[in-house]
C-alpha cells in the first residue's frame, strides 16, 4: 500500500520540485526500513522453530551414534548414568502415556462437561464469574500444583488405598487433570459459543430440550473445536513436567499402572539438569534424545489435530 | 380416547426429557465445583501452612541450611531481574510481529509460514525451550547459565501469547480510522505509530501480563538451562555509585527464581523446609493471581468501554 501523498495541492506556493522529491524518497525509505524490522521480529518464531529443530537434532544425531535406534525404541531398560548403560525411551514413554491417561481421563469429560453447561446451559451471571475463575485455574503455575499433588492428594489417596506409595503417577496424574480442565473447557465453550443461533433456534423449534440439542446440534457442529481443544489437552499432558517431577517420583519405571510411581520424559530431563553432567557426554545428549522423542509426540498430535479440525470443519 | 392417552404419553416423555434436562445442568455444576474447590484447597492449604512462615525475615534472608532461617531474597530479586529481561525482549519482538502480520505481511508463502510457525510454538512443551535454550544460549552462544539465558529463554515462550494478543487487539481496530488516517496523507507507519498501536494498548497489556504471569511461574525450562538451586548472593546491583551510573553484570550472574527454590524446598524430606515451600508457593500463587486478575480487569474494562 502506497500511503505517501505526492499530490502538489494547487493553492500552495509551489516548492522545489527536486526538494520534495528528495523529501519523499526518504520518507519512502523509511517506511521500506521500519516494514523491514518489523518483518524480521515476526520471523524470530520461524528461527526459534528452526533452533529448536537444530538442537535437538544434533545432539540426538551424536547420541544416536552411540545408541542404535533400535534399542532406543526397543530395549526395556533405561539406566543412562549407570556403568551398565541401556537406553530404552519405552520405560519413559510408559511413565509419559500413563499419567496423560489418567491426566485426560479427568480433563476431558470434565472440561466438556463445564464447556456445554456454561454455553447452554448456564445463566449469564455464572459464566461470568466461572470463567475468569477457570482461567485463574489455569494461570496457577505448575510447581505449585506439583506441590499440592504431593503434599495433600496424595495423603488423601493413602487414606482410601493405604498401600499406595509417596510417589505416584496417579495423584499427579489427577492434578494434572484438573490443571488442563481450564484449557479444554474454553477453548470447547468458544467452539459452541460460535455455533450460528439459528440451529439452537431451529432445534428447539422442533420440540428438543436444551440437554437434546446440545449434544445433538451444538457438539457436532462445534465439533472441530471441541477436537482442537482436546489435542492441546493432550500436548499439555504429554509436555507437562513440574508436577510430575515433583509428585509421581524420577524412577525410571517400566509400568502402565498408575498407582506405582514411574518417571516421564519430562521428569527425567529435569533430573539429569538438577546434577551436572559435563557438556558433551552421553548423559547429556541423552536429555535432547529424549526431548526430541516429545517433539515428535506433540508434532504428532499436533498434525492429527490440524487433520481433525480440517476433516470436521463445518462453514456456517 | 387413544389420543388422550397419547398424549399423556407425551408427557410422560417430555417430563423424562426434561428431567435429563436439569440432571445434566447438576452435574455441570458439580463439574464446575470440582474446579473451584480444587483451586480454593490449594489455596487454603498453601495459606493454612505458609502464611506463619510470612515474616519480613522471609523476603530478606537467603536460602539456609536450617528451615527456620532459610528466605526468599535470591528468589525473588532472581525472579524480577529474569521478569524485567523476558519483558524487555518479549514486548517489543511481540508488538512488532503482530503488527507486522496485521498490517503489514502481503497474502504469500512466507506468511503462511509464520503463522503455522506461531501456532505451533504455542504448543510446543516448556521444557522444549529449556533445551532449546541449553545448547544455543548457554553453550553455543556462551552466556552461560546466567539471568540473560533464563530472560530470552522466557521471552521466547510467552512470544506467542504476546503475538496473538496483539493480532486480537489490532483486528478490533475498525478499518474506518485507518482509512481516515490514510485520508489525511498518513503513511503506514505513522498510521501504525498514531492510531493502531495506542489503540490496541490495552489488549496488547492484557497479553503481556497473561504471559508474564506464566513466564513468572515456569519452572522446568529455567531448570533445564541448568540455574543453581542454591544462591546465597545477589546479582551484582545494576546502579552504580560512579559514572556511568549503570550497570549490566547482572546480566551474567547466576541466579534462583521463586518456582526453584520452591521446587528445592519441596523436594526435601525435613518437614521445615516443606512450610518453607509452602511459604514460598502461597507468595507465587497470590503473584501470578494479582496479574492473571489484573489482566482480566483490565479486559473487562476495555469490553465496556470502547465502543467504536
Amino acid at each position: 500500500m502506497s500511503a505517501v501523498p505526492g499530490l502538489a495541492s494547487s493553492p500552495m506556493p509551489s516548492v522545489d520540485a527536486g526538494a520534495r522529491l528528495k523529501q519523499r524518497r526518504s520518507r519512502v525509505l523509511r517506511e521500506r526500513g521500519i516494514e523491514s524490522v518489523l518483518f524480521l521480529a515476526a520471523l524470530v518464531s520461524v528461527f526459534t522453530t528452526v533452533g529448536i529443530v537444530y538442537v535437538l537434532v544434533k545432539e540426538s544425531v551424536v547420541f544416536f551414534t552411540h545408541v542404535p535406534l533400535w534399542d532406543f525404541l526397543t530395549d526395556t531398560q533405561w539406566t543412562p548414568l549407570f556403568d551398565d548403560a541401556h537406553f530404552g525411551i519405552m520405560v519413559l514413554l510408559s511413565g509419559t502415556l500413563t499419567s496423560s491417561l489418567v491426566a485426560l481421563a479427568i480433563a476431558i469429560p470434565l472440561g466438556t462437561i463445564i464447556a456445554i453447561y456454561l454455553s447452554e446451559f448456564a445463566p449469564f451471571s455464572v459464566r461470568e464469574i466461572a470463567k475468569p475463575f477457570l482461567e485463574l485455574l489455569g494461570g496457577v503455575p505448575t510447581i505449585v500444583y506439583g506441590y499440592f499433588a504431593l503434599l495433600f492428594v496424595t495423603p488423601i489417596l493413602q487414606w482410601f488405598y493405604p498401600e499406595l506409595p509417596g510417589f505416584n503417577i496417579l495423584s499427579a496424574g489427577i492434578v494434572m487433570g484438573i490443571m488442563i480442565i481450564p484449557y479444554v473447557s474454553s477453548i470447547s465453550e468458544d467452539a459452541m459459543r460460535a455455533v450460528p443461533m439459528s440451529l439452537r433456534e431451529g432445534s428447539y423449534a422442533m420440540g428438543a430440550t436444551r440437554y437434546q440439542t446440545a449434544t445433538r446440534v451444538v457438539v457436532p457442529a462445534a465439533f472441530s473445536g471441541i477436537a482442537s481443544a482436546y489435542i492441546l489437552g493432550i500436548s499439555r499432558a504429554v509436555g507437562e513436567t513440574m508436577i510430575l517431577a515433583v509428585a509421581a517420583g524420577m524412577q525410571p519405571n517400566l509400568t502402565f499402572n498408575p498407582l506405582e510411581p514411574a518417571a516421564t520424559i519430562t521428569a527425567y530431563i529435569v533430573q539429569v539438569a538438577l546434577g551436572d553432567l559435563p557438556h558433551g557426554s552421553i548423559g547429556y545428549q541423552t536429555i535432547f534424545a529424549a526431548g526430541l522423542t516429545l517433539m515428535v509426540m506433540t508434532l504428532f498430535f499436533n498434525i492429527a489435530g490440524h487433520v481433525l479440525r480440517k476433516r470436521y470443519r463445518e462453514a456456517y | 380416547m387413544a389420543y388422550a392417552k397419547n398424549l399423556e404419553e407425551i408427557r410422560k416423555l417430555i417430563a423424562s426429557h426434561k428431567r435429563w434436562d436439569l440432571f445434566f445442568a447438576c452435574i455441570g455444576v458439580v463439574a464446575l465445583m470440582i474446579g473451584v474447590l480444587t483451586f480454593v484447597a490449594l489455596f487454603a492449604d498453601m495459606a493454612i501452612k505458609g502464611v506463619p512462615r510470612l515474616e519480613w525475615d522471609f523476603f530478606t534472608s537467603f536460602p539456609s541450611r536450617r528451615a527456620g532461617q532459610a528466605g526468599i531474597l535470591s528468589a525473588w530479586v532472581g525472579s524480577t531481574l529474569v521478569m524485567l529481561t523476558t519483558a524487555f525482549f518479549a514486548v517489543p519482538l511481540g508488538v512488532a510481529a503482530g503488527l507486522y502480520l496485521e498490517e503489514y505481511a502481503p497474502k504469500n508463502w512466507v506468511t503462511d509460514i509464520i503463522e503455522i510457525n506461531i501456532t505451533n510454538l504455542a504448543g510446543v512443551p516448556s521444557i522444549v525451550y529449556g533445551l532449546l535454550a541449553l545448547g544455543l544460549f548457554v553453550y553455543q552462544f556462551g552466556f552461560g547459565q546466567s539471568i540473560l539465558s533464563a530472560g530470552l529463554t522466557l521471552a521466547l515462550l510467552i512470544l506467542p501469547v504476546v503475538i496473538v494478543a496483539t493480532r486480537e487487539a489490532i483486528r478490533s481496530i475498525p478499518q474506518g480510522i485507518r482509512e481516515g488516517a490514510y485520508a489525511l496523507g498518513a503513511t503506514q507507519w505513522q498510521v501504525c505509530k498514531d492510531h493502531i498501536v495506542p489503540y490496541s494498548s490495552a489488549g496488547i497489556l492484557t497479553g503481556v501480563i497473561i504471559g508474564m504471569a506464566r513466564a513468572i511461574g515456569e519452572t522446568a525450562p529455567i531448570i533445564t538451562i541448568g540455574a543453581l538451586t542454591f544462591i546465597a548472593f545477589l546479582p551484582p546491583s545494576p546502579i552504580k555509585a560512579e559514572p556511568p551510573f549503570v550497570s549490566f553484570e547482572w546480566l551474567t550472574s547466576p541466579f534462583t527464581v521463586m518456582p526453584i527454590q520452591m521446587f528445592n524446598w519441596t523436594s526435601r524430606p525435613e518437614a521445615a523446609f516443606l512450610v518453607n515451600a509452602a511459604a514460598a508457593g502461597f507468595v507465587l500463587v497470590l503473584m501470578t493471581l494479582a496479574m492473571n486478575g489484573l489482566a482480566i480487569y483490565i479486559r473487562y474494562r476495555l469490553r465496556k468501554r470502547i465502543k467504536w
